[in-house]
């Protein structure tokens, strides 16, 4: 492989390129799912194929193909279509700061090889999970889904770089919607939208316990059909961490993609309120609000060993006491602003060129149990789940759904609400953040849905956090 | 490209090789297209793509089992076909699945314009430098994307199934920004010349400028003029939320229980028709049955779902020709939407509104309550304020939460024109329209 992809670079420079270089892509994936008593779906899919970027004259240009006997068309077009590129050009020119080379081979941490595990063992586990699920007649839809993903990557440049990485995902999770009179609810397990996933292997499935889940999850999804309309007006929430893993997703990790500060996806997925100016300076949160960017944390989704520019990952802070300290980036926005990068930049496939996405941008924990945060809530909602989600093309005003919501009252939980949604601006909200948990109710969510990029590009990211307390939020617009 | 020829021979081997089965079905889904996107004022991504996936069913009795791949070997077409049959043979059997659907006529339709094929990066590349000037001249910035690649269809199965379909597609976009404010236009079709591209800039230069110093106006609820853009996501997501056949069988959907019920104003008729070339034609769906024309709400009354033959089989309906690809956890949507045009010029829309909200398009649109077809988002790229059946002046993005049917009910005016949106493997078909009230539950900073 090597030997190919090092072909692939040479005939680029020699085309002209004063940098190229070349992803090769094999991605595998299983997907099983069960619906209502029956196998919805059991699929493995296979893909491969490479992607080729020059930079000329200042200019990007990239193709692709799945066929490897047309690399030199392939380099050639791309050739071809960084010098269209030059007649709009970027003033001064597109640059970023050379690098050493880097040789490496990084490969995903895990326990259980999920496509060692018997497609047999697998479709018994979902099976039984739906099974669990549907023990009320009102459920009238039980969904269960696990997949995985194996990718293998071989990235080579110009530089003199060649990186091998071995990545392995796996992800599952349960839905149920119940149908009354007039009213349909929907439950999740353990996140909404399809399923929870994270980087390691079938040890991650093992761990949700699905099975044992389902039935309260189930019972919880038939309440909301009879549970009262959540409240409105401006009270304190208290978010629990997959909501506040979505919240973070949207209100910050967007916000912090230097390529959006830069215009860069102004027509489609919109720009950003923190523009350069506010670095190290403008407050987003209170104090207690630390964020930061971590390509490296173990299990993430988020977590890998080398962007697609080649770039080890790293964790840097984006909030550090509620003060903007910093962006994601690649090479070419990081030098623009004069700062190194922070191996941000990353393509969903071979076919797609790498542009800045999120990693894992996480909520550092704060010093709070649980428990003691409700007792020292006397009047608010604590909301869990996302069921809906909007933002603004700055990323400034939110408004989010939860799937369940409980009252808080004189610091204890109360009765079920339903159709809870809160909104706000993103800094007046997390300036609003009195209470973070501690550690120990830290953990890692993946987002596999994370869209930006023309073509499309859907990209996989992770959110570490732990629930948090937020006051005067605006509830029940909804 | 492929070609029909190419497939024909992968679909063949592939039927081939899965001779053992009951019943096979195999699909490919080929593209190739290239894509200028432009921002700040210059190109800063040029790309073009090209793959395809070979999709296989194989059934065994009532068991399933489906697998993929882009590779088109004869190993790997091997390959494919073993692993279908190894998840089929460990599969449930689903005592529902009413077989794969016979070969039956379907309408040939050519949606293949070679120009727009073979349309080069360099004119993209040229019509996008110009767009670019012209900001520049009028102290805008431009940013956006051109589109051109085509795509294509095949399937064929073990009942006498063999189709293939190629599709060209454009598609131009762009958000001119001045310091406080931003216009938007765009425009598809299957022919790269039927897009104005001069007309569009004009637009999204105009919107820029004419938005400049935007006012905040309060939340709350206001007659609105909704452009094409916005009308399109609405109708869009109707589509997706209430006349699915599987969101309609389950109780999902409002229309489980609004058949035959006025659920919008008489002036309003939405219809799916994958035979109408104004949208993205596509003669047959992802099954190979043919497409029929399926009238969704007709003069304000719900009338029907759109079904595959999974569906359809379940609850004793014909099949409309609406499925999408094997394994397919939705059922079938509509793809193919239009929503009939009114008697008013769009420029008049605004005529007899005293104060109320012009709006340009949606932004991060969601669904809150799929049932209600309540919905939230943001509007983006040119919202304004309407006094005296005039636009006065540009005002800051608001955010509005409303049900879509709530808006479709009070429907006063619908424009004379039309425009037609092409996504991925479906289009919109669309007027403006005057709404006589929707809730704005918020409002943003810019």
């Amino acid at each position: 492989m090597k030997e190919k992809l090092n072909k692939i670079i040479d005939y680029a420079v020699k085309l002209g390129a004063s940098y190229s270089d070349v992803r090769f892509l094999h991605r595998e994936e299983e997907n099983l799912s069960a619906r209502n008593g029956r196998v919805e779906g059991i699929e493995k899919t296979e893909n491969e194929g490479y992607g080729v970027r020059v930079l000329i004259n200042g200019a990007w240009g990239f193709s692709s193909s799945p066929d490897f006997s047309q690399w030199e068309n392939v380099v050639r077009e791309a050739v071809e279509i960084a010098k269209c590129s030059a007649l709009a050009p970027k003033t001064g020119g597109i640059g970023f700061d050379a690098m050493k080379p880097i040789i490496d081979h990084y490969r995903t941490p895990f326990m259980e090889d999920p496509f060692e595990i018997s497609l047999e063992n697998k479709l018994s586990l979902i099976m039984n999970v739906d099974k669990a699920l549907r023990q009320f007649p009102e459920i009238k839809v039980a969904m269960v889904r696990i997949g995985f993903v194996r990718d293998r990557k071989y990235f080579a440049s110009s530089e003199g770089s060649f990186i091998q990485q071995d990545l392995l995902e796996s992800g599952g999770g349960l839905e149920c919607t119940a149908v009354g009179a007039g009213e349909v609810q929907k439950r999740s397990y353990p996140n909404s939208f399809g399923r929870q996933q994270l980087t390691g292997g079938f040890e991650h499935i093992r761990a949700m316990d699905l099975v044992g889940n389902a039935p309260r999850v189930a019972q919880e999804c038939v309440a909301l059909l009879s549970a009262p309309q959540c409240p409105s007006g401006k009270m304190t929430i208290i978010l629990d961490s997959t909501q506040l893993a979505l919240q973070i997703h949207e209100s910050c990790g967007h916000a912090v993609e230097l390529d959006r500060v830069y215009g860069m996806e102004a027509s489609y997925a919109g720009t950003s309120f923190l523009t350069t100016d506010k670095v190290g300076k403008f407050r987003y949160g209170s104090d207690i609000v630390n964020l930061y960017q971590d390509g490296t944390v173990k299990n993430g989704l988020g977590t890998f060993g080398y962007d697609d520019d080649g770039v080890p990952a790293c964790r840097t802070d984006i909030v550090k006491g509620g003060i903007f300290q910093g962006y994601l980036s690649n090479r070419e926005t990081a030098h623009d602003l004069g700062m190194p990068s922070s191996a941000a930049n990353r393509a969903t496939s071979w076919d797609r060129i790498p542009i800045v996405r999120m990693t894992n941008v996480n909520l550092a924990p704060g010093t709070w149990k649980f428990d003691d945060l409700i007792a020292d809530t006397q009047d608010g909602l604590y909301l869990i789940t996302n069921k809906s989600w909007s933002i603004d093309d700055k990323r400034l005003n939110f408004q989010f759904g939860t799937e369940l919501a409980y009252e808080i009252k004189n610091g204890k939980l109360g009765k079920m609400y339903k159709n809870a949604s809160y909104t706000g601006i993103t800094p007046e909200f997390w300036k609003n953040c009195d209470a973070i948990c501690n550690e120990k109710h830290w953990g890692l969510w993946g987002t596999p849905n994370c869209g930006k990029g023309q073509p499309p590009q859907v990209a996989h990211v992770g959110h570490g956090c732990a629930p948090a307390r937020f006051r005067n939020v605006r509830v029940g617009v909804a | 490209m492929l070609g029909k020829d190419k497939c024909e021979k992968i679909l063949k081997t592939v039927i081939e090789l899965t001779g053992k089965a009951d019943e096979a079905e195999v699909s490919i889904f080929s593209g190739e297209a290239g894509l200028t996107r432009f921002a700040s004022n210059y190109i800063h991504q040029n790309v073009r793509e090209r793959n395809g996936q070979v999709r296989l069913r194989v059934i065994i009795g009532k068991r399933i089992g489906h697998s993929s791949t882009n590779k088109t070997d004869p190993e790997s077409l091997k390959n494919l076909v073993d692993r279908a049959f190894q998840i089929a043979k460990l599969s449930e059997e689903d005592p529902n699945f009413p077989g794969l659907p016979q070969a039956a006529p379907v309408q040939q339709f050519n949606a293949f314009r070679p120009s727009t094929e073979r349309y080069s990066p360099q004119k993209r590349a040229e019509a996008v430098a110009s767009l670019i000037r012209l900001a520049k001249e009028k102290g805008l910035t431009a940013s956006g994307a051109f589109k051109t690649g085509l795509r294509e269809f095949a399937i064929a199965n073990s009942k006498g199934v063999f189709l293939y379909h190629p599709v060209t597609v454009a598609d131009f976009s762009t958000v001119i920004m001045s310091e406080d404010s931003s216009g938007y236009a765009g425009a598809s079709s299957i022919d790269v010349h039927d897009l104005d591209l001069a007309a569009l800039a004009k637009e999204a230069v105009d919107k820029a400028q004419k938005s400049r110093h935007p006012v905040e106006l309060a939340p709350g609820d206001y007659p609105v003029v909704l452009e094409e853009y916005a009308v399109g996501t609405l109708v869009g997501f109707l589509g997706f939320l209430g006349f699915g056949s599987r969101a309609f069988h389950e109780g999902r959907s409002f229309l489980s229980e609004k058949i035959n019920q006025q659920v919008a104003h008489p002036m309003v008729s939405i219809w799916d028709d994958g035979l109408d070339p104004r949208g993205l034609p596509q003669p047959f769906d992802f099954e190979g049955s043919p497409k029929t024309r399926v009238e969704l709400i007709k003069d304000g009354i719900a009338k029907s779902a759109v079904w595959d033959s999974y569906s359809a089989g379940l609850a004793r309906v014909p099949n409309t020709g609406h499925g999408l690809p094997s394994p397919n956890g939705m059922g079938a949507i509509p793809l193919n939407t239009f929503m009939a045009p009114g008697n008013i010029p769009k420029v008049q829309l605004a005529k007899g509104i005293k104060k109320g909200v012009w709006v340009t398009r949606f932004h991060y649109t969601n669904p809150v309550h799929p049932k209600k077809t309540l919905i939230t988002g943001m509007t983006r790229d040119g919202t304004f304020i309407i006094e005296d059946g005039e636009i006065t002046r540009g005002i800051k993005n608001l955010r509005f939460t409303n049900s879509i049917l709530g808006a479709l009910e009070k429907v006063e005016a619908l424009s004379t024109e039309t425009k037609t949106f092409i996504g991925s493997f479906e289009s919109t078909c669309v007027p403006s329209a005057r709404i006589s009230s929707m809730t704005f539950s918020g409002v943003t900073e810019f």
